[in-house]
């Protein structure tokens, strides 16, 4: 055991999907990763380079293959789903996964507010928390403030997903996974929803994973971001080296590993 | 003519009370379907079973003795146990939900059978004080019916606030959320496996709470009771729905204003259905008239979508 004590610690997970059938795919090929308290990592790679796969390894949604995934010294790698969403905020990319359409908004806030305690026979949202969640929608400036009964369903997917990004923060989680969370918004939105993402985890000092498929975002966000590739982290830049990097620098990177396989790849140049 | 004839309007008029009573009696069960139908989205076909069960085990301990009174919470935790089954099938054992329920309710019918002793067994309201019987409504003085029907109104309406209490609270909203969207529901830490059993449990208490109080309103358990039950709680799930949707939606007690029309879609189902016998169709074929409703009404909101599409796409 060393000292430091990270936030996050991957060490050597595997994951195979259909093993032992003609579709099998290596999805995780032994990923090694370690985050600092307060580490924003961006994640970058092409399709089947396992980037949400780890994200959903680190959630629990499958069990891995083996390997071990640790949270703030807390071994996670044998708890279910729900057990470790204490640890936990998340944020889809599908805007209709992080929120229950059918309920109000602040319903909503109140399941997120109460995450990893009991859910007790006492009324599910206090006028306090009211107030609370009013304040924190306040900030985000869309006027959702005013909509707190109103059911998250008829939302749009920018509003939903900041809402879940909210929820995700409501109780502190020890690590917040971004997957792909502005994939399915349009670029002005998309551009509000990140910036929403940047205030959030800079007010709660949170340690944050961002997985994207935009390469500008990945370099203008975070303190380090990481490329995968084949179910592995193939490079992994922080800090100054960080930000003196150009989407053509990833590009070459991504090349060299690649190939030619490149030109068909959805990752994005803008 | 002659048909026209035939019809007697004094004798629907007459029938009136009964099929009120008979309805409210199935919005108990009905708002069991409701928990499991639209707030957890699970088609739970246990309820065949279980209101059975709860008739069953309401008869058989009236006439071992036991208070009239006393078998309706002991019908509800029997009916917690079929629930309970089919859950534990789902989550632990993995098999898909409707299937899970058939089994409980196959299974169900042996056990009700065993429970009874035989297919059918009566209970008279000369014998036992009843909590519910249909005498009580059509031969009864004025003062014995305002009693059974204000004393039923007042129970629904205590379940209806109970109901609305329980689901505001953060295990109800576990529920609520874990239908909506199990997806998130585990990801806001909500044990969605024990929170399904829990809302099975918990509905199909009520469908046995149903049965036991039928049972006693029509003076006998009978093991095929409950063929098709489902269909009517759908019935009234949807009929409550289509009906008075619009006025609940808007309300502030919404919640409230929907489980009440739940209840109303069950006494309207069964004046139609009084209404369709009157007009002398055959009884024969009011389990298929039933299916055909439930039938339409589920496919009203596809059916609006996939024209909404249509017209979207000519438009572009």
């Amino acid at each position: 055991m060393s000292d430091v004590k990270y936030a996050l610690e991957i060490k050597d997970v595997h994951k195979v999907f259909n093993g032992g059938t003609i579709n099998e795919k290596i999805a995780l090929n032994g990923v090694n990763l370690n985050l600092n308290p307060g580490d924003f990592v961006t994640i970058i790679g092409g399709n089947g380079a396992g980037k949400s796969t780890t994200l959903n390894a680190i959630a629990g949604v499958w069990p891995i293959d083996s390997g071990n995934i640790i949270v703030d010294g807390t071994d996670i790698t044998g708890l279910p789903e729900h057990k470790r969403a204490p640890y936990l905020g998340r944020v889809f990319q599908d805007p209709m996964t992080g929120t229950a359409a059918t309920m109000d908004i602040e319903e909503n806030m109140a399941i997120a507010y109460r995450r990893g305690e009991r859910r007790t026979l006492r009324w599910g949202i206090s006028k306090s928390e009211r107030e609370m969640f009013r304040e924190k929608l306040q900030v985000l400036g869309l006027g959702l403030e005013n909509r707190m009964t109103s059911k998250v369903g008829l939302l749009s997917g920018g509003q939903r997903q900041a809402i879940t990004l909210l929820m995700a923060s409501l109780k502190q989680p020890k690590l917040l996974l971004l997957d792909e969370h502005t994939a399915a918004l349009d670029p002005k939105t998309a551009a509000k929803v990140l910036e929403i993402s940047d205030q959030i985890i800079a007010e709660n000092n949170l340690t944050a994973m961002m997985v994207t498929h935009n390469m500008k975002d990945a370099i203008a966000h975070g303190n380090r971001l990481i490329m995968m590739h084949e179910g592995r982290v193939i490079y992994d830049v922080s800090g100054e080296e960080k930000k003196n990097l150009h989407v053509k620098d990833l590009l070459a990177k991504f090349e060299e590993v690649s190939g030619g396989e490149f030109a068909n790849d959805r990752m994005m140049l803008a | 003519m002659v048909y026209v004839l035939a019809l007697n309007p004094v004798a629907l008029f007459r029938a009136l009370p009964g099929s009120i009573a008979q309805g409210l009696i199935w919005g108990i069960m009905a708002l069991g379907v409701y928990i499991t139908f639209r707030l957890l989205d699970f088609a739970d076909l246990t309820v065949d079973g279980s209101i059975a069960t709860g008739a069953a085990v309401a008869v058989m301990l009236i006439r071992g003795g036991v208070s009239p009174v006393l078998v309706l919470p002991i019908a509800f935790l029997a009916g917690m146990l079929t629930g309970l089954v089919t859950g534990l099938l789902n989550t632990a054992l993995g098999i898909p939900g409707i299937l899970a329920s058939i089994l409980t309710q196959i299974s169900l019918y042996s056990i009700n059978l065993v429970i009874l002793g035989k297919a059918n067994q009566p209970v008279s309201v000369d014998n036992y004080p009843l909590v519910a019987s249909l005498r009580y409504v059509t031969d009864g003085s004025t003062t014995s019916k305002l009693l059974f029907f204000g004393g039923l109104l007042l129970f629904l309406i205590v379940l209806v606030m109970v109901m609305y209490w329980f689901f505001g609270t953060e295990t109800g909203q576990a529920i609520r959320a874990t239908g909506c969207n199990p997806n998130m529901a585990r990801a806001q830490g909500i044990n969605t496996d024990f929170i399904k059993v829990l809302a099975l449990m918990l509905s199909n208490g009520m469908v046995a709470l149903c049965g036991a109080f039928y049972g006693q309103f029509q003076g006998a358990a009978d093991v095929n009771m409950g063929r098709g039950a489902i269909v009517i709680g759908l019935a009234a799930v949807i009929i409550g729905e289509v009906v008075f949707g619009k006025f609940a939606a808007k309300r502030k007690y919404a919640f409230a204003f929907t489980l009440f029309s739940v209840i109303a879609g069950a006494v309207i189902y069964y004046m139609v259905y009084q209404f369709v016998l009157w007009l002398k169709m055959p009884s024969d074929y009011m389990k298929l008239f039933s299916a055909i409703v439930v039938a339409i009404f589920l496919a009203i909101p596809y059916l609006k979508e996939k024209n909404r599409m249509k017209k979207g796409v000519a438009r572009k």
